[in-house]
């Protein structure tokens, strides 16, 4: 095994302070806390198809599968284990990934776009439809278990964003390593020239294809943990908004760090709590002008502002 | 049978509204390469601006059916017009040459900045303009019934896609702008002032979706989110009938309106994601849709 | 000696426009041979058709005796035939050391690894190898974005001899490049072919260039090969200068030993 880098180290160090931090914080901090970072793993999962080039529109797909798969499990096939639950979902959205992901990875921009958020609309349009899974309503997620843990007796919040803490570092960890590996840089290298890609013997179909269904794993997972952080599943998890809301946050942190998703998660989701309560009707704005902002004059997010390097052109 | 009538029916109706909702994003696309996400907000401002227009007129005692189209005319034309003149000078000229996803991602920016604008002008209640369509009525068309209103959509949705035909094909401007979606480097190499053109077409696709919106107005109850659910719709049709062609997005139209009312008709549940499907499906086998021309696939 | 690429009756028609007709060209392992052709003569289509960019319309291609007609960039890699590009086809926003590590784990079959990093020790001394015989090792950690022109083409070629390749297409090499950087950039490329043992193909504009590096010289005009043969001849002969070069041709002493 590698030594553990720098990064790994400051990330493993923030993930424990953060723990410690949350038993003595209120619980709408502790929260807000397991949604941004249940986010900033959806996040994660766009950010890794940018990197490649690709905008996803319909990374709302594999959060909603997430999030109900955790829904369903427990309702209707009486699971209450937290991690089997995750699993559940990963395992149904790794599958439906593998499909999609043979047609959808053939093509670019435009219509990748417009394809992933057609897949994602057409799980929104079923779930919209179905009664029995309480259609626009959705429906509440029951009580879960983690070894020891108990929701209905112990600190669900506390133990929601152990979890969540737990996973994301995990995650972030593997994807450290897997942006500095062969295959990390390969879709950079699509994303910059897919010409010289070929004749350098990489297949772009495959590369393009792993991380594709890697993003859609990781997607699942922070849908999962967002409803075991809410309580709640519906529809509009797949609505395109959503996706979009996901896209906004990607472009906020920027590409450049494993943990920038997390941390632009974190202050979308603060600034939507103070926003939505002080001025409803102009979040949405306030969102737009940002993001065009950020496209303006912080290309690669603001995470650029912390890692401008003197003289190398960007 | 007379489910296959209604079908047709309520299809072509459909695919009426949806090919008013949908020219304008196509022919924009077409000659600029910008898929442009806000079309969904120019609807709801045209939808807006004619609902509390015409709520005015029939508050002060008008009840002149003419007048009330007069009325829907002339404010989708100004709102969409002020509203892509606006945009497309204030915004698009800075960011041209860039990537079209980007240009998307903009547009979708300017999409939710203005689904807040619409929000604080007209506030959040719904509003109603329903007295057009009421005063039309209904005929009988054998044993089902449809409305008038209805009908006048498809005739406008019609003469619209016909006029535009028509304005790109035989006037000056439209052979100019169909230069342009061929080749911009060589028409502009031919002395063409794209960036006039590029304004000139995206107030006419503006004002497109505006008009859209504003007939539309009497049909619906005007609320915050029609633009963000009609846009999707909109790209459903374009896309599947190939980005920058209007036949394209007449002949989608026709499919996704069939698509939705047979499922309506026989399978109900299926109605929201049929749409979807079928555009996923037409992508497999035409990745580029039905008469698109750009390059969508890279292998 | 052996044989290394051999094309047989190859063509290519676009429509009614006959790009490339009748290519019948055999190439020993070890030559340096020109190619040289007004535009649209026929050159880069030929070049396209044995790099697998374009499929032949007619004929048959075979590299190291084997059919290669029909298969992609990516399976020509692995035989060992590779090509550099005549606006030098980079990875513009990532690091030079980046553009040729990822080279080098791709000519590995290591391209998929997901927890090994892309920087190993015999990779980084690999590039680094190369980045000192073409002369561009100051630009190692810079963006791409901040070479010059003469040094991204250098870096285009130097990751096309990445991974042992066996023989080396390149298309106009010095075009781009001013006229004093000419000679420096192929006196660099030509000892790190020759350091390599690689048989090279260049398509070339600079009868100078092509005269002083080259041992044959394949010639085409309006899609067809009016003259294949050592340097000297073919620049005398009176169609190539008609067609092709529109000059008088003195041939130089060592004709072509650079």
């Amino acid at each position: 095994m590698m030594k553990a880098d720098r990064t790994e180290l400051s990330l493993i160090g923030v993930a424990i302070a953060v723990a410690i931090a949350a038993q003595f914080s209120p619980n709408w901090l502790v929260f807000t806390l397991t949604l941004a970072i249940s986010t900033g793993l959806v996040v994660m999962g766009v950010v890794m198809l940018m990197r490649a080039g690709l905008v996803s529109f319909g990374q709302g797909l594999f959060y909603c599968l997430g999030g109900y798969a955790v829904g369903l499990g427990g309702r209707f096939l009486g699971i209450t284990d937290a991690l089997v639950l995750i699993g559940l979902g990963v395992v149904a959205t790794v599958a439906i990934a593998m499909i999609l992901g043979l047609l959808v990875t053939r093509y670019r921009e435009i219509f990748f776009a417009m394809l992933s958020l057609a897949f994602s609309m057409i799980l929104y349009g079923i779930l919209v439809k179905s009664h029995g899974l309480g259609s626009t309503d959705g429906f509440g997620v029951v009580d879960w278990t983690l070894l020891w843990f108990d929701s209905k007796t112990g600190d669900s919040a506390n133990m929601a964003l152990m979890l969540a803490i737990a996973l994301a570092l995990l995650i972030a960890l593997f994807l450290n390593r897997y942006f500095k590996s062969s295959i990390g840089l390969a879709c950079e290298a699509i994303r910059e020239n897919e010409v010289r890609v070929e004749y350098m013997g990489i297949s772009r179909q495959q590369t393009l294809y792993i991380n594709y269904v890697i993003a859609a794993a990781i997607g699942s997972v922070g849908g999962s943990m967002t409803a075991l952080a809410a309580g709640h599943v519906d529809p509009t998890m797949a609505y395109w908004t959503i996706s979009g809301e996901f896209v906004f946050i990607a472009i906020l942190g920027g590409t450049g760090h494993v943990a920038a998703p997390f941390i632009a998660a974190l202050i979308f989701t603060l600034v939507r709590t103070y926003a939505i309560e002080l001025a409803p009707n102009a979040w949405q704005m306030i969102l737009g002008i940002v993001l065009l902002l950020i496209i303006l004059f912080l290309p690669k997010g603001i995470w650029s502002l912390f890692t401008r390097k003197k003289g190398a052109a960007s | 049978m007379l489910t296959v009538w209604a079908i047709l029916i309520d299809g072509f109706i459909y695919a009426s509204w949806l090919f008013l909702v949908a020219a304008g994003l196509t022919v924009i696309y077409g000659v600029m390469r910008i898929l442009n996400m806000a079309h969904g907000s120019l609807y709801a401002l045209g939808a807006y601006a004619a609902a509390s227009a015409l709520g005015w007129y029939y508050a002060d005692g008008g009840d002149q059916l003419w007048m009330a189209f007069a009325i829907i005319a002339v404010c989708a034309v100004a709102i969409g017009a002020v509203t892509g003149l606006a945009i497309e000078r204030g915004l698009l000229r800075i960011m041209y040459g860039r990537d079209e996803i980007l240009m998307l991602i903009i547009t979708f920016a300017v999409l939710l900045i203005l689904e807040d604008v619409m929000k604080l002008v007209w506030g959040t209640t719904p509003y109603f303009a329903y007295q057009p369509y009421a005063a039309m009525g209904r005929i009988n068309i054998d044993v089902l019934t449809v409305s008038r209103y209805d009908l006048m959509v498809l005739v406008v949705s019609i003469v619209i896609g016909v006029g535009l035909w028509f304005w790109l094909e035989r006037t000056r401007i439209g052979k100019i702008l169909r230069s342009i979606i061929h080749d911009r480097e060589v028409s502009k190499a031919m002395g063409v002032n794209v960036g006039r053109m590029f304004t000139i077409t995206f107030m006419i696709g503006a004002t497109l979706g505006a008009i859209a919106g504003g007939i539309t107005a009497p049909i619906i109850s005007v609320v915050p989110g029609i633009g963000i659910e009609v846009i999707v719709l909109a790209f459903a049709v374009v896309v599947t009938g190939g980005l920058g062609s209007i036949t394209g997005a007449a002949i989608g139209a026709i499919i996704v309106g069939l698509a939705r009312a047979t499922s309506i008709h026989t399978m109900p549940e299926l109605e929201l994601f049929i749409i979807y499907a079928v555009m996923a499906a037409v992508l497999v086998f035409r990745p580029h849709g039905l008469f698109g021309q750009a390059v969508a696939r890279k292998i | 000696m052996t044989e290394i690429l051999k094309t047989e009756g190859l063509s290519r028609y676009f429509g009614a426009v006959t790009a490339a007709e009748n290519i019948n060209v055999t190439i020993t392992e070890g030559e340096i041979v020109g190619v040289i052709g007004s535009n649209g003569a026929g050159k880069t289509t030929f070049i396209n058709m044995v790099t697998g960019y374009l499929p032949p319309s007619k004929g048959s291609i075979s590299f190291d005796g084997k059919p290669i007609k029909g298969l992609g960039p990516r399976k020509l890699m692995r035989k060992g035939l590779t090509r550099s590009f005549q606006i030098p086809q980079l990875f513009l926003e990532l690091p030079v050391i980046d553009n040729l590590s990822i080279a080098l784990a791709a000519a590995e079959h290591k391209q998929f690894q997901m927890l090994r990093p892309v920087h190993t020790p015999e990779r980084l001394k690999a590039a680094e190898e190369i980045l000192e015989q073409m002369h561009i090792t100051e630009y190692r950690d810079e963006m791409v974005t901040a070479m010059p022109q003469g040094a991204r083409k250098l870096l285009d070629i130097a990751i096309a001899m990445l991974g042992k390749p066996r023989m080396l297409l390149l298309d106009e090499p010095t075009s781009g490049v001013s006229m004093e950087e000419k000679y420096t950039l192929m006196d660099t490329v030509m000892e790190a072919v020759r350091a390599r043992g690689l048989t090279v193909l260049f398509v070339e504009h600079d009868m100078e260039i092509v005269q002083r590096y080259v041992t044959r010289v394949l010639a085409f005009a309006s899609g067809v090969v009016i003259k294949d043969g050592p340097v000297d001849e073919v620049l005398a002969d009176e169609k190539v200068q008609e067609l092709v070069t529109g000059k008088q041709h003195k041939p130089t002493a060592s004709g072509g030993d650079a």
